[in-house]
């Protein structure tokens, strides 16, 4: 087993062979299969997302196959710190211009899109027979991102019932956004800088827009990117303040 | 020298979290508040003076791209290490919360999208852009 030390001492190093592994196989199943219909990136993301249902299943972690001591090298390099730092990487050639033009869209989408999904998760939440203002609020949160969630529902002092819900519908937002949006792509119109920054604002999620937008079209991941990185901050900053309070005001406690 | 790509794009990098998370407290949230967007905005002036200043030769510009081209690997690691296991473990409310807040949003972006006029489609990629 001396192979296997090797390869959990050389974590970072194996994770780049594993991904690059992933990435082949991809963009040949991309070939071969759909003659480039689905685009490399899209199946890669989706291999990973399955990679991180079997690490999950077996280690019975929350970080995927990086609970997977052989593969916590897969925890650095898709980690917050080299994510963040290959985002802005992207914005390097980015048009200031097209920036500047789309800034009333951006900011509207930043707005529209966290109070959408406190809305939309409320009213599921309220269905379902959590009619309290403060579980309201951390579903709410939950169906924006799932940090917004779980913030809001601490600060109000929510149930850890209803936190874990509200993690578990922002889980399964990133994810579906990781996965639809090269599907929804051509309906919505998200095939320039403008309608990736009013993607960004209206999704938030960070990871989703992040994968999502690469397995559409990367030129496309600075704008998303650009807007998205607001949208946990202000949605942080609304959830237990204005949202708990209009509820609060709508439906008592 | 590439460092000198990889340093500016990382000093970009911790100059905007730190911006982000000074926003963040100044707000009151437990969170950072837009320090990925500050550090893009910053990189975009930082990179364009030091192009027109003649600082940034071909040789350091490929610190940056490196970077650039690993993105989708690093995204690909990223989708890897998701909760996805607790994400279909959330039963209904999750489910359809989820699912209800993407879609709601991604019907709007055509919406939002027409704010200040209609853009064209970007030219369609070349064979081997990635």
């Amino acid at each position: 087993m001396e192979i296997v030390e090797i390869l959990e001492k050389n974590g970072l190093v194996f994770a780049f062979v594993v991904i690059g592994l992933v990435m082949w196989v991809s963009y040949q199943l991309s070939d071969k299969l759909s003659a480039g219909r689905l685009h490399g990136s899209a199946i890669a993301i989706i291999i990973g997302l399955l990679l991180a249902w079997l690490g999950g299943t077996i280690s019975g972690g929350s970080k995927g196959l990086a609970d997977l001591t052989l593969f916590s090298g897969i925890g650095l390099m898709g980690g917050s710190m080299l994510r963040d730092l290959a985002i802005v990487s992207t914005a390097y050639g980015v048009d200031m211009r097209e920036i500047r033009k789309a800034g009333l869209a951006g900011a509207t989408a930043l707005a529209l899109g966290i109070i959408v999904s406190f809305v939309v998760g409320a009213l599921v939440a309220a269905a379902f027979g959590y009619t309290d203002a403060i579980s309201m609020a951390t579903i709410g949160g939950g169906a924006a991102t799932y940090i917004v969630g779980p913030v809001t529902g601490t600060a109000l002092g929510a149930s850890s019932e209803v936190i874990a819900l509200s993690v578990a519908a922002g889980l399964l937002k990133a994810v579906l956004v990781m996965i639809g949006t090269p599907f929804v792509a051509p309906y919505i119109g998200l095939n320039n800088a403008k309608s990736a920054m009013a993607y960004g604002g209206l999704m938030g999620t960070t990871s989703g827009v992040a994968g999502g937008l690469a397995a559409t079209d990367k030129r496309l991941v600075p704008y998303g990117a650009m807007t998205a990185t607001f949208y946990t901050g202000l949605g942080c900053l609304m959830g237990p303040s204005v949202f708990y309070l209009v509820l609060l005001a709508m439906f008592g406690n | 020298m590439i460092i000198f790509g990889v340093a500016a794009l990382a000093a970009c990098h911790l100059a905007g979290v730190i911006l982000g998370d000074l926003l963040g407290s100044l707000l009151g949230v437990q969170s950072n508040v837009g320090g990925v967007g500050f550090a893009m905005l910053l990189l975009i002036f930082a990179t364009d003076w030091m192009r027109r200043t003649g600082r940034l030769p071909a040789i350091s510009e490929q610190g940056i791209l490196f970077w650039s081209a690993m993105y989708i690997p690093i995204v690909v690691a990223m989708a890897a290490q998701q909760n996805v296991v607790a994400a279909l473990a959330g039963g209904p409310i999750a489910i359809i919360a989820g699912v209800g807040a993407t879609v709601a949003c991604m019907a709007l972006v055509p919406v939002v999208a027409r704010i200040g006029g209609q853009d064209e489609a970007l030219p369609p990629l070349t064979a081997q852009e990635t």
